[in-house]
C-alpha cells in the first residue's frame, strides 16, 4: 500500500463524515425536520472517497441525486451542506437547490443532479474545457448503474474517447435503479465491459474497498491528466436504505441487504489502518470524535440559520 | 357513490382498457411488480403479465421513442414517466416524430400513443422535480394535452386518451394522487375539449386546470363570503381547449381571471387570455388578470417555493383586481 499516511487518514475521516452525515439526515428526515426528498449514500462511502482522494481541489466532479457522499468526499463542509438540506440561506446554494442540487464550483463540484445521467455530459464538458484551457485539471463523473442505460452515457463516452479527454467515469453499480434490479433490464453483468465499445480501459473494482477504489481511480486520474484519455471504473456496491427516505423497499431480499451491510466499508478499513501501523486505535477514535462534534455543530448551524428572504426568490435567474 | 383515490382511478382506467383491447400495452420505469412510483399501475403486472406491463431501463429517449414505433405498428402504448420533468429527454420523439408522422406521411398511419407524466410543485422537490410543461405540448399541432383535476376525470379522460388515435400527453398533478373522489362502477369516458364548470357564478369567470382547480374552488368559497359569485371553469384538456364554454362564461360574467401553477410567458393562460381578447373583448368590463408562477425555476426552500408558486391569495386578489374593488 503505497499511499501517504495523510491521504489514508483523510479517506478514513471523509468516509466517517459521510456515514455520520447520512445517518443524521436519515433521522432528521424521519422526524420531519427536512423538507423534500433525500436519497442516502449509506453503504457506498468508499466509492466517493476512493474516487475523490486522487483529485486536487480544482479538479471537477459531477454528482447525482444520491449526491451527499460525493460532495463530502470532494471536501464539502457539513454545515453548509446541512443548511442547504434545511433550505436555509446559509446553505451552499442559498436554499435554492436542496439535497439534490448542491454545487460548489470553488471545489470543482459542478452539482448534484435531479436528472439521472445529466451529470455525464456535463462532466465531459468540464473535461473538454480543461483540455481547451490546457489547465491540467481532471473531471470525475459519478453516476449509477441505472444512468448507464441512458443515451447521455453512450454519447459522452464516445466523445471523451475520441478526443482523449481528461475524465474518469465512475459507475456506482448498486444493482438497482429504484425497484428495478439491473439484470432485468441489461444483459451484461459488468458495465465496465461497455468501455470496449468506446475504446477506453474499463475496470471493475470492489466499491466497498476504499483502497481498491483509490488505486483504480488514481491510475485512471493519472492517465487522464497525462493526456492518455478517459477510463470507465465500475464500483460494485450497494445502498443500505430504500431508494429515497420514506420509500417502502419491497423489492430487495432482506438477506441481500443484510449481507451487504455486513460487508460495510469502514470497519475493515479501520482494522487495516491499525494493523499496518498507520494509526493507533486512539488516533482513529480522536478522528471519529472530531467528526461527531463537527456533525453536531453542522446541525446546530443549519437550525439556527434563517430561511432565505422571499424577495431573494427572483435573484440569480439571470447573470 | 364509490370513492376512489386519483391514482386508483387511473389504475382502473388502465386495467379496463387493457381488458377491453389486447393491444394496450404499458411500459416505463418501475411500473411492474413495484406498481409505479405513484402506485398507479399496482396489480397490473400481476393481472396482465410482463409482456404487457413492461419495466424499462432508465432510458427515456429509448422507451418513449419505442412508443412511436409501436404505436405506428398496431400497439397502443401507454407510457409512464416517473416525473414529467424529464420529458425533456424524449422531446425529439414526441415533437418531431409522434406529432408529425401522420401528417408528413399524408395521413397513412395513426399514432395511438399515450404518455402519462406527473407534474407540479408545492412539494419542496426543487427545480428539477416541480415542472409543469403543458404549454410546450399544446403549442405543437398533432398533440393533445390532458390535465385532469379529479379522480372521476382522471379515469374518464385516460380511457378516452387510450382510445384516441393521436399522441396524447396526459399530465397528472402529484398533489392530486392522494385525493379521493366519486367514481362510478359503470363504464364511462369523457370527451376531450369539454371543460367542466365546477362552480356556477355570475360575477367573474376563473379559468383554471389541474391542481389549481382545487385551490380556485376554495378561493371561490371565500369570495362568496365577500359577496362575489365566481364561476370556475376547469379546462380538463388544454388541447383541444373548450373555447365555447370559456367565451359563454365570459359573456355572462364580463370578467376573466386565469389561474395556472406555472410560468406566464407563452403559457396556457396566455392562450385563454388571447382567446377572450380576440373573441369577446367587447364583453369585458375589467382587465383580464392572470395568476401564474413568478418567472424563476421552482426553488427548493419552503420560503422561496411559496414565493414563486401562486398562492390562493393571489387568485383572490386577481378577482378583486378585475372587478375593480
Ligand atoms: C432522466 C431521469 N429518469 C428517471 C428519473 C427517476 N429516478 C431517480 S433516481 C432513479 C434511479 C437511478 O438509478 P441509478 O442510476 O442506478 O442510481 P442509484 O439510485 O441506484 O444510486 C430514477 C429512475 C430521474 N430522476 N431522471
Ligand atoms: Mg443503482
Amino acid at each position: 500500500m503505497n499511499i501517504p499516511r495523510e491521504k489514508l487518514l483523510m479517506m478514513y475521516e471523509r468516509m466517517l463524515k459521510i456515514r455520520e452525515f447520512e445517518d443524521r439526515v436519515r433521522v432528521l428526515f424521519a422526524e420531519g425536520e427536512l423538507p423534500g426528498f433525500v436519497h442516502l449514500y449509506l453503504g457506498e462511502e468508499a466509492v466517493a472517497v476512493g474516487a475523490c482522494a486522487p483529485l486536487n481541489d480544482d479538479d471537477y466532479i459531477t454528482s447525482t441525486h444520491r449526491g451527499h457522499g460525493h460532495i463530502i468526499a470532494k471536501g464539502g463542509e457539513l454545515d453548509r451542506m446541512m443548511a442547504e438540506l434545511y433550505g436555509r440561506a446559509t446553505g451552499y446554494n442559498k436554499g435554492k437547490g436542496g439535497s439534490m442540487h448542491i454545487a460548489y464550483p470553488k471545489l470543482g463540484i459542478l452539482g448534484a443532479n435531479g436528472i439521472v445521467s445529466a451529470g455525464i455530459p456535463i462532466a465531459t464538458g468540464a473535461a473538454m474545457s480543461a483540455k481547451v484551457r490546457k489547465s491540467g485539471q481532471v473531471a470525475v463523473c459519478f453516476f449509477g448503474d441505472g444512468a448507464s442505460n441512458e443515451g447521455t452515457f453512450h454519447e459522452s463516452l464516445n466523445i471523451a474517447s475520441a478526443y482523449s479527454l481528461p475524465i474518469v467515469y465512475v459507475c456506482e453499480n448498486n444493482l438497482y435503479a429504484v425497484s428495478t434490479r439491473q439484470s432485468r433490464v441489461r444483459k451484461i453483468e459488468d458495465i465496465a465491459d461497455r468501455s470496449i465499445g468506446y475504446g477506453m480501459p474499463g475496470v471493475v473494482v470492489d466499491g466497498n474497498d476504499v483502497v481498491a477504489v483509490f488505486e483504480a481511480c488514481k491510475e485512471a486520474v493519472d492517465r487522464a491528466r497525462s493526456g492518455a484519455g478517459p477510463t470507465l471504473v465500475e464500483c460494485k456496491t450497494y445502498r443500505w436504505r430504500a431508494h429515497f427516505e420514506g420509500e417502502v423497499d419491497t423489492y430487495r431480499p432482506p438477506e441481500e441487504v443484510e449481507a451487504w451491510i455486513k460487508r460495510e466499508p469502514i470497519a475493515p478499513y479501520e482494522k487495516l489502518l491499525v494493523q499496518q501501523g498507520i494509526a493507533s486505535e486512539a488516533e482513529l477514535k480522536a478522528i471519529k470524535d472530531a467528526v461527531i462534534k463537527e456533525m453536531e455543530e453542522a446541525v446546530e448551524f443549519a437550525r439556527k440559520s434563517p430561511f432565505p428572504a422571499p424577495e431573494t426568490a427572483l435573484e440569480d435567474v439571470w447573470a | 357513490m364509490r370513492q376512489l383515490f386519483y391514482n386508483q382511478a387511473l389504475g382502473e382506467a388502465l386495467a379496463e382498457e387493457m381488458r377491453r383491447d389486447k393491444t394496450v400495452t404499458l411500459w416505463g420505469i418501475d411500473i411492474g411488480p413495484y406498481g409505479g412510483a405513484n402506485g398507479v399501475t399496482k396489480g397490473l403486472w400481476e393481472e396482465f403479465g410482463e409482456a404487457r406491463v413492461i419495466d424499462t431501463p432508465v432510458a427515456e429517449l429509448g422507451y418513449v421513442g419505442m412508443g412511436v414505433g409501436a404505436a405506428a405498428t398496431g400497439i397502443r402504448p401507454v407510457i409512464e414517466l416517473q416525473f414529467s420533468d424529464w420529458i425533456t429527454l424524449p422531446m425529439e420523439m414526441i415533437v418531431n416524430q409522434a406529432a408529425k408522422m401522420r401528417y408528413m406521411f399524408g395521413g397513412i398511419l395513426e399514432m395511438p400513443l399515450v404518455i402519462r407524466a406527473p407534474i407540479g410543485g408545492y412539494l419542496n422537490a426543487g427545480a428539477q422535480h416541480s415542472n409543469s410543461f403543458e404549454s410546450w405540448f399544446a403549442f405543437v399541432p398533432g398533440i393533445k394535452v390532458v390535465v385532469p383535476s379529479t379522480p372521476y376525470d382522471a379515469k374518464g379522460l385516460l380511457k378516452t386518451a387510450i382510445r384516441d388515435n393521436n399522441t396524447v400527453i396526459f399530465f397528472e398533478h402529484k398533489k392530486l394522487y392522494g385525493i379521493k373522489g366519486e367514481v362510478p362502477e359503470e363504464e364511462y369516458t369523457i370527451p376531450f375539449g369539454e371543460a367542466a364548470i365546477r362552480r356556477e357564478g355570475k360575477d367573474v369567470t376563473i379559468v383554471t386546470y389541474a391542481y389549481q382547480t382545487l385551490r380556485t374552488l376554495s378561493v371561490a368559497e371565500k369570495l362568496a363570503k365577500a359577496g362575489i359569485d365566481a364561476e370556475v371553469i376547469d379546462l380538463r384538456t388544454v388541447k383541444p381547449m373548450d373555447e365555447t364554454r370559456i367565451l359563454e362564461s365570459v359573456k355572462k360574467t364580463h370578467h376573466l381571471v386565469v389561474a395556472q401553477e406555472i410560468w406566464k410567458t407563452c403559457s396556457v393562460s396566455s392562450e385563454v387570455a388571447a382567446l377572450v381578447a380576440e373573441q369577446a373583448l367587447d364583453y369585458l368590463d375589467g382587465p383580464i388578470v392572470r395568476v401564474t408562477a413568478k418567472e424563476a425555476p421552482v426553488p427548493f426552500s419552503p420560503s422561496l417555493e411559496e414565493e414563486v408558486l401562486p398562492k390562493e391569495q393571489d387568485i383572490y386578489d386577481a378577482v378583486l383586481k378585475t372587478l375593480g374593488r
